[in-house]
C-alpha cells in the first residue's frame, strides 16, 4: 500500500532545504482559514456535481476529478498573487475554480458547449484562461512541466516579478522531458516552483510501482541542486506556509524549487476507473481521517472561530452556485458548426 | 468458416491473439502503461498477468519514450515485445525510438540485425477525447521506411493480423481503433481473412471503389448500403496493411469501372488518402472516368463537443453523397 499522506508532516531527506522562516506552526489566520474552506468546499462541491453530470450523460470523454486534493490548489493559489501563472495537466477543474474563474464556464466546458472556458472544443482536461494566468490543463502527461519553465523563462526574460507554478503528478515525474526541464530551469536561475501532486497513484499503478525512488520525488532535483521540499498536502495551513516560503526563494532569484505535496484522490482516475488496484478500506481510511475539509471545519470550529451555523451559510451559498454553474452548463448551447473550422490558425 | 469460429469482440480478439502467441513463444513480452493489474486503458490485456506473470507483463511507468527504447533494445537481443502506447497522439514522445532506432538498425548496419518488435496502439475519434487523444497519426508512420503499419477493421484481423505482427522480424506499428474494441463479429483462429499484405474486399459491386480501413471499412459499407439503394454498386476495399502495401487487386477492380475513392478518418492535407490516390491514379491514369477523391477527415485538430466532433470526420452519409458525384455528378443537396 501507499505510504499513508499522514506520516509525511515531516520535511524529511530534502536534497537541500528550502530556506523556511517559520519554526512552528503559525498563528492561526482565521480570515484566511475561512477562505480556503471556501475554496476546497467549492472544488469537493463542484466535483461532485461534475460526477453527477457524467453519469447523467451530459458530460462525455474525459472527467478527472480532483475530489481528495483540494488543500493543494487551495493553499498554494493562496499564497500566489493574481500576477503568476499557473500551468497543470488534465486533472484541473481544482485549478481552474482556484485561480478565480467562474465555475458556470468551468462546468459548461465540461459539457462541451458554447459558454465553456475554451468554447466547448477542450473539454475537461483543456481550459485556459488568459485573465487569470492560467496556462492550461494538458493532456500529454508532463508535457506542461516545459512549458512551465518556459513560462518562468519570459517572466525573468522580462524583468517581472513573477512565477511560474507548475503542477505535476506523481507518474508524470518519469517523462524524460521533466528532468530536462529541471536541468534548463536550474541553469537559469527560472522563477518555477515545481508543485508535484503526489495522490500517490498514476491511473492504477502506485507510486512504488511506477518510481524507483519511491515517494521521495521532492528529491529528483537534487542532482541538478534544485531544492525539495516534502508537504502535508491535505494540510492547507502547511501547504500555504510551504508555497509561500517556495514562491519567496523564485522572487529573491534563487531558481527553481521542488515541492511534494503528499495528498489522495478519493475516486477513480478518471470516470471509467475499474479501481481495482486499491482497497475500499484504504480510501476510506483517507477519507475519515484525513479529509483536508474536514480537519479545516474542526479547527474553526473547536476554535471557536466559526459556529456551524457560519458554515451552514457557507454549504448553503456554494450549493447555490454550484447549481447555477450546472444549471449553465446545460443550457448554453452546443457550438455553433462553424465553429469546427475556426481557431486552427489566424493571421497576423 | 472452420469449426473454430466464435463470436468475438475486436478487444477480445486482439487479448487472444496476445495470448496465444505468449503461449507460443516465451520471448513475447507485454509492455506499456496499465498493462497489468489495470488490464489495459481500453481493457485489451485483461488478466493477462494472471496467466503470464509481472516478468512477462510489465506495467511501466509513464515513459513512453523509454518504454519503446527498452522494446527495441530488447528486440535487437532476441525477445520479442510488444509496447503498448495507450494512444497514437503519444506518437510525439516515441518518434524518436520509433524513427530513428527501430526503423533504421536493420538497414543502417548492413543487415546484421533487425527489431522485431510490435508497437500496439489505438487512435480515432468516437468518444469525445478531445484533441490530445483522438488523432489518426497513421501517416506519420507509414512515411518512415523500415516500418510495417497495420490497422484492422475487423475481429478476424485484430486476431491474425497482431499474430501475424508477432513473427515479423522488423518493427510493426499496429494501430487499433477505439470506437472498435466493443464490436462484434466472427473470430475463426484457424483462417485469417487473406495472408498478411493483401487487401481484402469486404463488398463487390462495379459501379466504383471504396478504398479504407481501420473503421472507416465499417462506415464505407453503410455507405455501400445507401448507394445500393439509390442503384449505385460501391465495392468497399478493406486495406489492411498500409506500408508496405498490395495495391494490384484495388487497381485491378479500378481499372473495370474508372471510379475511386479514399476513405481516412484523418485528416485531408499530407494525409494517407493523398497517397492511395496518387498511385491508383498514376496506375490507372489510361482507365478512369473521374479523378480519384479524397473524403478525409477535416484539417482541424479534434474538438471536444460530440457534434463538432462526428463532424470532424466522414459520415456515411458524406461518403455516399461524394460516390454518387462520382458516379453521376450527382451534386449532394449540401452542394
Ligand atoms: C504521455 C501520456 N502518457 C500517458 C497518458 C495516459 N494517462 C493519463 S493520466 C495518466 C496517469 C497520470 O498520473 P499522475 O501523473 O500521477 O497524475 P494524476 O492522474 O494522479 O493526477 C496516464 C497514464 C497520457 N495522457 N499522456
Ligand atoms: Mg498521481
Amino acid at each position: 500500500m501507499a505510504k499513508s499522506p499522514a506520516a509525511a508532516t515531516s520535511k524529511k531527506g530534502a536534497a537541500k532545504k528550502a530556506p523556511r522562516s517559520k519554526s512552528a506552526k503559525p498563528n492561526v489566520d482565521v480570515d484566511q482559514l475561512k477562505q480556503d474552506y471556501r475554496m476546497m468546499l467549492l472544488i469537493r462541491r463542484f466535483e461532485e456535481k461534475a460526477g453527477q453530470l457524467y453519469g447523467m450523460g451530459l458530460i462525455g470523454g474525459f472527467c478527472h476529478l480532483y475530489i481528495g486534493q483540494e488543500a493543494v490548489v487551495t493553499g498554494v493559489q493562496g499564497s500566489a498573487t493574481g500576477d503568476d501563472g499557473v500551468i497543470t495537466s488534465y486533472r484541473d477543474h481544482g485549478h481552474m475554480l482556484a485561480c478565480g474563474l467562474d465555475p458556470k464556464g468551468v462546468m459548461a466546458e465540461l459539457t462541451g458547449r458554447e459558454g465553456g472556458l475554451s468554447k466547448g472544443k477542450g473539454g475537461s482536461m483543456h481550459m485556459f484562461s488568459k485573465e487569470k494566468n492560467f496556462y492550461g490543463g494538458h493532456g500529454i502527461v508532463g508535457a506542461q512541466v516545459p512549458l512551465g519553465a518556459g513560462m518562468a523563462f519570459a517572466y525573468k526574460y522580462r524583468g517581472q516579478d513573477r512565477v511560474s507554478l507548475t503542477y505535476i503528478g506523481d507518474g508524470a515525474m518519469n517523462q524524460g522531458q521533466v528532468y530536462e526541464s529541471f536541468n534548463m530551469a536550474a541553469l537559469w536561475k527560472l522563477p518555477v516552483v515545481f508543485i508535484v501532486e503526489n495522490n500517490q497513484y498514476a491511473m492504477g499503478t502506485s507510486a512504488e510501482r511506477h518510481s524507483a525512488s519511491g515517494l521521495s520525488l521532492c528529491n529528483r532535483g537534487a542532482s541538478y541542486g534544485i531544492p525539495g521540499v516534502e508537504v502535508d498536502g491535505m494540510d492547507v495551513m502547511a501547504v500555504r506556509e510551504a508555497a509561500a516560503d517556495a514562491i519567496a526563494h523564485c522572487r529573491a532569484g534563487k531558481g527553481p524549487i521542488i515541492l511534494e505535496m503528499m495528498t489522495y484522490r478519493y475516486r477513480g482516475h478518471s470516470m471509467s476507473d475499474p479501481a481495482k488496484y486499491r482497497s475500499k478500506d484504504e480510501v476510506n481510511e483517507m477519507r475519515s481521517q484525513r479529509d483536508p475539509i474536514e480537519s479545516v471545519r474542526k479547527v474553526l470550529l473547536e476554535g471557536g472561530y466559526a459556529t456551524e451555523e457560519d458554515l451552514k451559510a457557507v454549504d448553503k451559498e456554494i450549493k447555490a452556485i454550484v447549481a447555477e454553474a450546472a444549471d449553465f452548463s446545460q443550457k448554453s448551447p452546443e457550438p455553433d458548426p462553424s465553429e469546427l473550422y475556426t481557431d486552427v490558425l489566424v493571421d497576423a | 468458416m472452420t469449426a473454430a469460429a466464435q463470436t468475438a469482440t475486436y478487444r477480445e480478439a486482439l487479448r487472444e491473439a496476445l495470448a496465444d502467441a505468449m503461449r507460443a513463444d516465451g520471448d513475447v513480452i507485454v509492455m506499456g502503461e496499465e498493462v497489468g493489474l489495470y488490464g489495459g486503458a481500453y481493457g485489451v490485456t485483461k488478466d493477462l498477468i494472471g496467466e503470464f506473470g509481472a516478468a512477462r507483463v510489465l506495467d511501466t511507468p509513464i515513459s513512453e519514450a523509454g518504454i519503446v527504447g527498452v522494446a527495441v533494445g530488447a528486440a535487437m537481443t532476441g525477445l520479442r515485445p510488444v509496447a503498448e502506447i495507450m494512444y497514437v497522439d503519444f506518437a510525439g514522445l516515441v518518434m524518436d525510438q520509433l524513427g530513428n532506432q527501430a526503423a533504421k538498425i536493420r538497414y543502417m548496419f548492413g543487415g546484421q540485425t533487425g527489431v522485431p518488435m510490435v508497437l500496439r496502439t489505438q487512435g480515432g475519434t468516437g468518444r469525445s477525447a478531445a484533441a490530445q487523444h483522438s488523432q489518426s497519426l497513421e501517416s506519420w508512420f507509414a512515411h518512415v521506411p523500415g516500418l510495417r503499419v497495420v490497422m484492422p477493421a475487423t475481429v478476424n484481423d485484430a486476431y491474425h493480423l497482431l499474430r501475424q505482427a508477432l513473427t515479423k522480424p522488423d518493427p510493426v506499428v499496429f494501430i487499433e481503433h477505439k470506437a472498435l474494441y466493443v464490436s462484434k463479429g466472427t473470430l475463426d483462429k484457424d483462417k485469417p481473412d487473406a495472408p498478411w499484405g493483401a487487401p481484402v474486399l469486404r463488398r463487390a459491386g462495379g459501379d466504383a471503389v471504396i478504398v479504407a480501413y481501420s473503421r472507416m471499412v465499417h462506415e464505407a459499407l453503410a455507405a455501400a448500403e445507401t448507394l445500393a439503394e439509390r442503384g449505385v454498386e460501391a465495392a468497399v476495399w478493406d486495406l489492411r496493411c498500409l506500408n508496405p502495401m498490395d495495391l494490384d487487386p484495388i487497381l485491378e477492380s479500378v481499372r473495370a469501372c474508372g471510379r475511386a475513392a479514399v476513405v481516412t478518418e484523418s485528416c485531408l492535407t499530407g494525409g494517407f488518402a493523398a497517397e492511395l490516390s496518387a498511385q491508383i491514379s498514376e496506375h490507372c491514369f489510361d482507365r478512369l472516368e473521374e479523378p480519384v477523391i479524397r473524403i478525409a477527415g477535416e484539417d482541424v485538430p479534434i474538438p471536444v463537443a460530440p457534434d463538432l466532433e462526428a463532424a470532424s470526420i466522414p459520415t456515411p452519409g458524406l461518403i455516399a453523397d461524394a460516390m454518387a458525384w462520382l458516379v453521376s455528378r450527382e451534386a449532394p443537396a449540401w452542394a
